[in-house]
């Protein structure tokens, strides 16, 4: 077996030296029953490269691609170029087989990146800090309502309606545990978001608000009358930016703000991959930094005096702080968060301002074409590079049926909200750098036949 | 006060003494000082190429940002030689042993790596029409059944993104089943030699914590643990083997213990390399364990992440594992059970825990080497970790002090501590030094129940010869620190970074690069 | 002004119904580096034998006990600025809070300067 480098020549030597007969003597520990005394069975033995690849392979090809037709999926994960070079380096040894930098003198590669990412998380969403990335956007949206909670004392979050219905169903199930009360509600087919809810919900018990930014339905509100009702009330503003693209053309939430910013930075660097791997953005207030979950890269200097990094204010952390810790988080996303910030880095925010106008630019002209079919009415009077159209018929049905003639077109709102009889008719379209004007006329084409 | 250091670990540094000839880039040779990009990139240069923006009436509502971001860019080129320069500063499998206890650093294999990559797994999107990913579904599937079939429980959990995170998750199915029952309880008992996340985990999900002690042969004191069982105690959690590297003798008589009074026990499978197709946890009565694939089932740790924690569960808490999970049809096709269907086929699940389906690049690359060992090969693999680590327990145990050698073999790790060392060295030292030797250091100062923990996991992917490299650096690294060799102090000497100053950095966090102050550069 | 010890490496002052709360020398010296401290708000309620305060070095964190019942009246603000205090002073100016008593009886059970001594030399 390839991956096993012992020979039965060391085995038997090594046997020799413990003064042990067989390996069996070294599962003395093990009560007999408890014991196999093979191979499980009903399971396959070990196999070549080959036929694992081969099988692999096989069933790969069973799936449909983004790549290999008109694609419009978004709803919290986006297709986007990832430039070559990316992968390339991420699979370096150094970066892929590193573990956590616990011993940071042989870690500079990794804690270098740390800081640097940080760094650009805090910029992208105009926050003082960030750290060194959560699991996913939903997990993160979650520590960030806890870490409100250990801020203001308080218990009640005000949840907007167009936040992602998978992160709403996060925090529902955490709070059923912790006690947290969440004040949520439905998104509706109109232009408007639920700001003004919102500003009505916010009193002297309220913790947190949670809004995000642009929204399920892709549409974008300005934080700022938000921001300052929660401020008054001795609330938190969290902003949720489940499309980082986005901030390459309009205002970062720390700058209208919000207190604390999560997100998921899947649109760089990290592809689609069926929902996971992804990686949790994390950033907030320098006041709050010891309430921040997660790890933290910080700046220092070695004993010859240079500069170096470290990881630092562990104390907050699970392994010290056991039951008292900020979260009991241990891994971060390492590997997805070097790749966004290469990503990011090849980017620059030159790159990313043109990358913004592009996935705007080409959006606008999806947007108008799309409404310009019969039976399609486009929900948002603003968006970014994703909206919603009222179709004429079930939205469900008619995604189903584009996929059999190779176009993925769409997410139907009532895939996300099952009981939502009201939006059974949305269909959320995001368009994208890698979307062409061939893929749009496809599904419009579709589109007019199947409304008919 | 609360134990006060119990690991009794502190920070040393002192300023270090001029070494070689110094060089005017700061370079040494292969050795290149790289700078922060915002250091040497601007915010005007990119290295990517984009079409032009079509021109349209923009539907931003006046929200288009003024300001600049503060991100600089790179050329490729630049790119390419910043992070290939970071990325030599950085130790990985790749290059050598991680002695790592209870972390399991196996070699990656590559064919992971090509198969995650095919674009029917990496381009796929997770809300598509379920028709249309079948061979998503299918893999989780595979996954699924190979780890309930190797820890011999009922069903599993795949949704957890990591270790962290399936802890959780078993604790949750817990509380939610006691729910059920209409039988609150408050208590989950863990032993002093757990990891840090089992307590707060339990914190985090209401409970209160209580430590269990352990014998003096490092395990779990079963007559101290029957003693403080009652209609309380919601249940416990176990490390099997334990963080001594031990295997839990007791750990039926411990399951059938707690469910005799109503509780169930979670067991932390951090350490399952040990006994992987050797040992079903399911047949001690368990009732739900976390798998980390990227400890058991070689996914990579890509510097501090992405994870992986499936968690299998007992036939009494399955009806509450969280959603959405794959179920296979008779005629061979998956669909998902999302909230939509939960009413009708999941009824008591406890919700969900994140968005989209789970952790699917760490399913394909664990799939592919499950498919590659197989059960036979898997069986071999805790057959060699656990004789790689015995051959290194009584190689040391004459230089190092093992408080558990004399009660029988270990499992797959290693403890020592750091007794009889000179006055003034420690583990930390012996960590320090073992750098120089051009090994990444063991783990140290866990458990906390030795002094000066050291913890040492070489997992079956250590050939002989490597092992009896390390044996030797560790022994030499020991005994300097035994008599007092007053260079181990400034210890590392040959790496990239001497020791970095830690509480400073807790001190007056930098967390975040800031424009340096031109005024004062003017002066 | 009588100074009084903690088997868990606290010492108060006491000064008629006022006292000074901080940690000992040993205490500062197991832990190392002090890091960050975190003092009660004016006005807390602290329970004999209760948490306090917390203490941080680098790689651990205690919590620091209240040796007696009482009611905080001062906070150390110096720690936030400067926690090396501890280290440096710790059973001085690196004082962590100041209270008013609840009971003043609570001080019998306390250990005296010479008792702490011999207490810390069989640890």
């Amino acid at each position: 077996m390839r991956y096993l480098p012992l020979t039965q020549t060391d085995r038997s030597a090594m046997l020799s030296v413990i003064g042990a007969d067989t390996i069996d003597d070294l599962f003395v520990d093990v009560p007999g029953e408890a014991q196999l005394d093979g191979p499980i069975a009903g399971l396959p033995y070990h196999a070549s490269e080959m036929a694992v690849e081969r099988h692999m392979s096989a069933l790969a090809a069973k799936n449909m691609a983004a790549g290999a037709g008109p694609f419009f999926l978004g709803c919290g994960a986006y297709k986007h170029h990832v430039p070559a070079s990316v992968d390339h380096i991420i699979q370096r040894g150094e970066f892929l087989t590193a573990y956590t930098p616990y011993q940071p003198e042989i870690a500079q590669g990794t804690l270098q990146m740390l800081f640097e990412f940080q760094t650009q998380v805090a910029r992208l969403f105009g926050c003082d800090v960030a750290n060194a990335s959560m699991y996913d956007g939903s997990t993160a949206c979650w520590e960030a309502i806890v870490m409100a909670r250990r801020i203001t004392k308080r218990a009640k979050a005000v949840l907007s309606s167009g936040l992602h219905p998978h992160y709403v169903s996060v925090a529902q199930t955490m709070a059923k545990f912790t006690g947290d009360v969440l004040d949520t509600a439905l998104p509706t087919l109109t232009p408007e978001t639920d700001a003004d809810r919102l500003l009505a919900s916010i009193d002297g018990e309220t913790s947190c608000v949670v809004v995000q930014y642009p929204d399920i339905l892709g549409r974008i509100a300005d934080l700022s009358a938000i921001a300052a009702k929660a401020h008054e009330h001795g609330a938190l503003l969290i902003a949720v930016v489940t499309e980082p693209v986005a901030l390459g053309a309009i205002y970062s939430p720390g700058e209208m703000g919000a207190d604390i910013v999560v997100g998921e930075g899947q649109s760089l660097g990290v592809g689609l991959q069926f929902g996971g791997p992804y990686v949790g953005l994390f950033a907030c207030k320098e006041k709050f930094v010891r309430q921040m979950p997660g790890r933290l890269c910080g700046e220092t200097v070695d004993a010859e005096g240079r500069r170096g990094f470290v990881l630092t204010l562990s104390t907050r952390e699970q392994h010290i702080r056991r039951e008292k810790a900020t979260s009991n988080i241990c891994t971060n996303s390492g590997l997805c968060a070097l790749a966004f910030s290469i990503h990011m880095t090849l980017l620059g925010e030159r790159g990313l301002r043109d990358l913004a106008a592009l996935n705007h630019g080409l959006a606008v002209q999806a947007a108008e074409r799309l409404a310009g079919v019969s039976g399609v009415t486009l929900v948002n009077d603003n968006f970014f590079n994703e909206f919603t159209l009222k179709l004429s018929k079930p939205a469900r049905p008619i995604v189903r049926e584009l996929s059999h003639h190779g176009i993925l077109g769409g997410v139907s709102l009532v895939r996300l909200y099952p009981e939502a009889e009201h939006l059974e008719n949305g269909l959320v379209v995001a368009v994208t750098e890698t979307t062409t004007a061939e893929d749009v006329e496809a599904l419009a084409a579709k589109l007019e036949e199947l409304l008919a | 006060m609360s134990a006060v250091n119990q690991s009794g670990w502190r920070p040393e540094m002192s300023a270090a003494e001029a070494s070689a000839p110094t060089t005017t880039t700061g370079n040494r040779a292969l050795m290149l000082e790289e700078a922060l990009i915002f250091e040497i990139g601007d915010t005007d240069t990119t290295g990517v190429d984009f079409a032009d923006a079509p021109k349209v009436i923009a539907r931003l509502s006046g929200l288009e940002r003024a300001r600049k971001i503060g991100i600089p860019g790179l050329s490729e080129p630049e790119a390419v030689r910043h992070y290939t320069r970071l990325s030599r500063q950085n130790y990985g499998i790749d290059l050598g042993f991680f002695p790592l206890g209870s972390c399991t650093m196996k070699h990656n294999p590559r064919l992971n790596e090509k198969m995650a990559r095919l674009p029917g797994f990496a381009d796929v999107h997770p809300m598509q029409p379920v028709e249309t990913v079948q061979g998503a579904l299918a893999v989780i599937n595979e996954l699924a059944v190979w780890l309930i079939k190797l820890t011999g429980m009922h069903g599993v959990a795949m949704t957890p993104k990591a270790g962290a995170h399936g802890e959780l998750c078993g604790i949750l199915a817990i509380k939610a089943a006691l729910e059920a029952r209409g039988d609150p309880r408050t208590v989950i008992l863990v032993p002093e030699s757990a990891h840090g996340t089992n307590p707060a985990t339990a914190a985090f999900a209401g409970f209160t914590v209580e430590n269990i002690p352990a014998t003096s042969e490092g395990r779990v004191d079963l007559a101290a643990l029957t003693a403080r069982l009652g209609p309380d105690v919601a249940g416990v959690m176990i490390t099997n083997p334990n963080t001594c590297g031990l295997f839990e003798r007791d750990m039926r008589a411990i399951s059938d213990a707690v469910h005799a009074v109503g509780g169930y026990v979670y067991c932390d499978g951090a350490n399952f390399n040990a006994i992987v197709g050797r040992v079903r946890p399911g047949d001690l009565g368990i009732d739900a364990m976390h798998i980390n694939l990227h400890k058991t089932f070689s996914t990579p740790h890509g510097g501090g992440g992405p994870g992986s924690g499936p968690v299998v569960l007992s036939e009494a808490l399955s009806p509450f594992g969280p959603l959405p999970f794959t179920e296979r049809h008779a005629d061979g096709g998956y669909t998902l059970i999302e909230e939509e269907t939960a009413g009708e086929r999941h009824p008591h699940s406890f919700g969900r825990m994140t968005a989209f389906h789970g952790q699917m690049g760490m399913f394909t690359r664990a799939l592919t080497y499950i498919l590659s060992h197989g059960a036979d090969g898997l069986r071999q693999v805790a057959e060699d970790a656990v004789l790689n680590a015995n051959y290194i327990l009584r190689s040391l145990e004459n230089s190092l002090e093992a408080p558990f050698a004399a009660s029988g073999p270990c499992m797959h790790e290693a403890l020592f501590s750091d007794n009889g060392m000179a006055e003034g060295f420690s583990t930390l030292d012996i960590a320090k030094g073992l750098i120089d030797e051009g090994f990444h250091p063991m783990t140290v100062y866990f458990p906390l129940v030795v002094h000066g923990a050291i913890l040492v996991e070489p997992t079956e992917t250590e050939s002989k010869a490597a092992l009896d490299q390390f044996i030797t650096a560790l022994r030499s690294v020991a005994d300097r620190a035994r008599a007092g060799d007053a260079s181990l102090k400034s210890a590392p000497h040959f790496a990239p970074r001497r020791r970095l100053d830690e509480t400073l950095a807790a001190r007056k966090p930098v967390l975040v690069w800031k424009e340096p102050d031109l005024a004062v550069a003017a002066e | 002004m009588s100074r009084y010890f903690t088997e868990d490496h606290e010492w108060i002052d006491v000064d008629g119904n006022n006292a000074t709360v901080g940690i000992t020398a040993y205490a500062q010296e197991q832990l190392g580096d002090i890091v960050f401290a975190e003092v009660p708000a004016v006005g807390a309620a602290l329970k004999k034998g209760g948490d306090a305060a917390v203490v941080e070095s680098v790689k651990a964190a205690s919590d620091v006990y209240a040796p007696v019942s009482g009611t905080v009246t001062e906070g150390n603000d110096a720690l936030g600025d400067d926690p090396a205090l501890v280290n440096s002073d710790p059973e001085g100016a690196g004082w962590f809070f100041k209270l008013t008593l609840a009971d003043a009886a609570e001080l019998e059970g306390l250990m005296d300067e010479a008792a702490y001594k011999a207490f810390v030399a069989g640890l």
